[in-house]
């Protein structure tokens, strides 16, 4: 199988006043037609691997790597115009709160068509049509109705299947989710958890899911990379979770509350200072 | 026997025409940790902020240390309930540094030695000397959510009133954070009225809990209960079923 996504020695740098921040410090891996889980805690690095996939780093974050190729195309070399292709229509990207994600001013319809137009030259009939299939897709269950909505008169788990619709109507191959799931209720969080299941398997898409939650993508992925201040730390199949061996992923999984284990106090993160080296 | 730290009888809360409250009944103890668990807009931090009187009862009754509760609070009251809130970037005020932040409740209050208070308040935190006279943004989550609680219990109070006081902190930090928070209630013997919409983080803090959806109380139960599965309502067990995490299907 030859891979999506082959990335090597990521670097992704940021200057400010007081130095250089150095945001991921050399990530390597490939990505295959699977799902691969990125973990790790504010500020390890991982929502900016995922935006440096994306081509959406920041204008002053410098990105260095000896290899970032999706489907053989060097993405370090691609002009702005080659990424755009890409951005969008092989490779996709959902973010966590479709409240700051959808464009507020425009009907939930207009945004999934308009993402639609822009990759493919397709009727004004037509892509309404796949519109409200994707919407279907995402088990909107009046289509109708959600396409004229504007995304304040939604709920936030409406929401994030409207941007799952969007993001997936252009048939992309990679799919970047980016805590697509944490500012939602936990039932909702489940049902839209679900449909992204769904549909990455029934499309063979690769899917690279970002989240703080060690438990939430261990359960969701094939595979899990377990990041610490830029750097992997870990990775390992997500079925092996609980044979972690490193120091902080053991960390993660015990510190977290679980219902009828009485722990008093809970047990804290001893935090290395040779784990960031 | 004594009277409850906190009763509440009947309470509703509507805001025009939307009742985000509808006649919820709970006590507490002296030295009780309680919980309130629900989906947004279940209301559940509707009723703390009723409690604090930052949100209009339009009916029932507040009782705290036995004393029914006005329209409104006055100081005795702050004295012996204090807050603390969700979000640490936002509940502290960003042009004031630790110091001035500590020293804001005991000047309302007219304490006398603020010197040695300040200093206790950060130890008891876990917070040193050397965070006095910073100001908030250059604190991460976790410092700042040590500040406000030492915010909170500057002016001892019997009472403290939680919501969501780790929602916004990574794991590891919450861990941290809860920890500190039985602590300084074992040492103070408070009493703790908390919300979450984590299932996990309440049976892990607190004694007794309700379960709220829409405005009302499903069910109020023993975290020791819950963790043994014995619950009676539906609307509970997919609570719980949906804190178990992500099931492939087959």
């Amino acid at each position: 199988m030859s891979a999506l996504l082959d990335v090597e020695d990521l670097r992704v740098s940021f200057p400010t006043r007081t130095g250089v921040v150095d945001a991921v410090r050399g990530v390597s891996f490939t990505l295959g037609r699977e799902r691969l889980g990125i973990v790790g805690e504010s500020g390890s690095g991982k929502s900016q691997t995922g935006r440096a996939i994306m081509g959406l780093t920041p204008e002053h974050g410098r990105i260095e790597a000896k290899k970032l190729a999706f489907n053989g195309i060097d993405l370090l070399k691609a002009s702005k115009a080659e990424r755009r292709a890409l951005r969008g229509k092989r490779i996709a990207m959902i973010l966590q709160d479709p409240k700051y994600s959808l464009n507020p001013v425009m009907t939930i319809g207009r945004q999934i068509v308009e993402t639609l137009r822009t990759h493919e030259p397709v009727g004004r009939a037509e892509a309404r049509g796949r519109a409200l299939d994707m919407l279907a897709a995402v088990q909107i269950r009046d289509p109708e109705r959600v396409f004229d909505l504007y995304p304040h008169e939604v709920s936030g788990g409406m929401g994030q299947r409207a941007m799952i619709a969007m993001m997936l109507v252009a048939g992309p191959e990679l799919l970047i989710a980016d805590e697509p799931t944490s500012a939602l209720d936990v039932t909702v969080q489940l049902e839209v958890l679900a449909i992204l299941h769904r549909l990455v398997a029934e499309r063979g898409m690769g899917l690279i899911f970002i989240s703080h939650d060690l438990r939430l993508v261990s359960s969701f992925c094939d595979r899990v990379i377990v990041m610490y201040a830029g750097r992997i730390v870990e990775e390992l199949p997500a079925a092996r979770l609980a044979e972690a061996t490193h120091p902080y992923t053991r960390g993660l999984l015990d510190c977290m509350p679980r219902i009828g284990a009485d722990r008093h106090p809970l047990p804290v993160l001893d935090r290395r200072p040779e784990w960031a080296l | 026997m004594t009277a409850p730290a906190l009763a509440i009888d009947g309470l509703t809360v509507a805001f025009d025409d939307f009742v985000a409250l509808k006649d919820v009944s709970l006590t507490v103890a002296p030295g009780e940790s309680f919980g309130l668990v629900g989906e947004s807009g279940s209301g559940k931090s509707t009723l703390l902020r009723a409690v604090a009187g930052l949100a209009p009862a339009s009916d029932g009754t507040i009782a705290v240390n036995g004393k029914v509760l006005g329209e409104r609070r006055d100081k005795a009251f702050y004295r012996q309930v204090q807050m603390v809130f969700q979000d640490p970037y936002g509940s502290l005020h960003p042009r004031q540094t630790v110091d001035r932040l500590l020293l804001e409740p005991l000047a309302i209050h007219g304490f006398g030695d603020a010197e040695s208070r300040i200093v206790r308040a950060l130890d008891e935190v876990g917070l040193g000397a050397g965070f006095r006279f910073r100001y908030s943004h250059q604190l991460s989550g976790g410092q700042r959510q040590r500040v406000a609680i030492a915010r909170a219990l500057i002016l001892e109070p019997s009472i403290l009133l939680l919501d969501e006081p780790t929602s916004a902190l990574d794991a590891s930090v919450q861990a941290e954070v809860l920890n500190l928070l039985e602590q300084v209630r074992a040492a103070r013997g408070l009493t703790f009225a908390m919300v979450s919409h984590d299932l996990a983080v309440v049976t892990h803090m607190c004694d007794r809990l309700m379960v709220m959806q829409h405005g009302q109380a499903v069910e109020e139960l023993a975290a020791a209960d819950l963790a043994a599965r014995r619950v009676s309502r539906d609307y509970t067990r997919s609570l719980l079923a949906a804190s178990e995490g992500f099931r492939r299907e087959a």
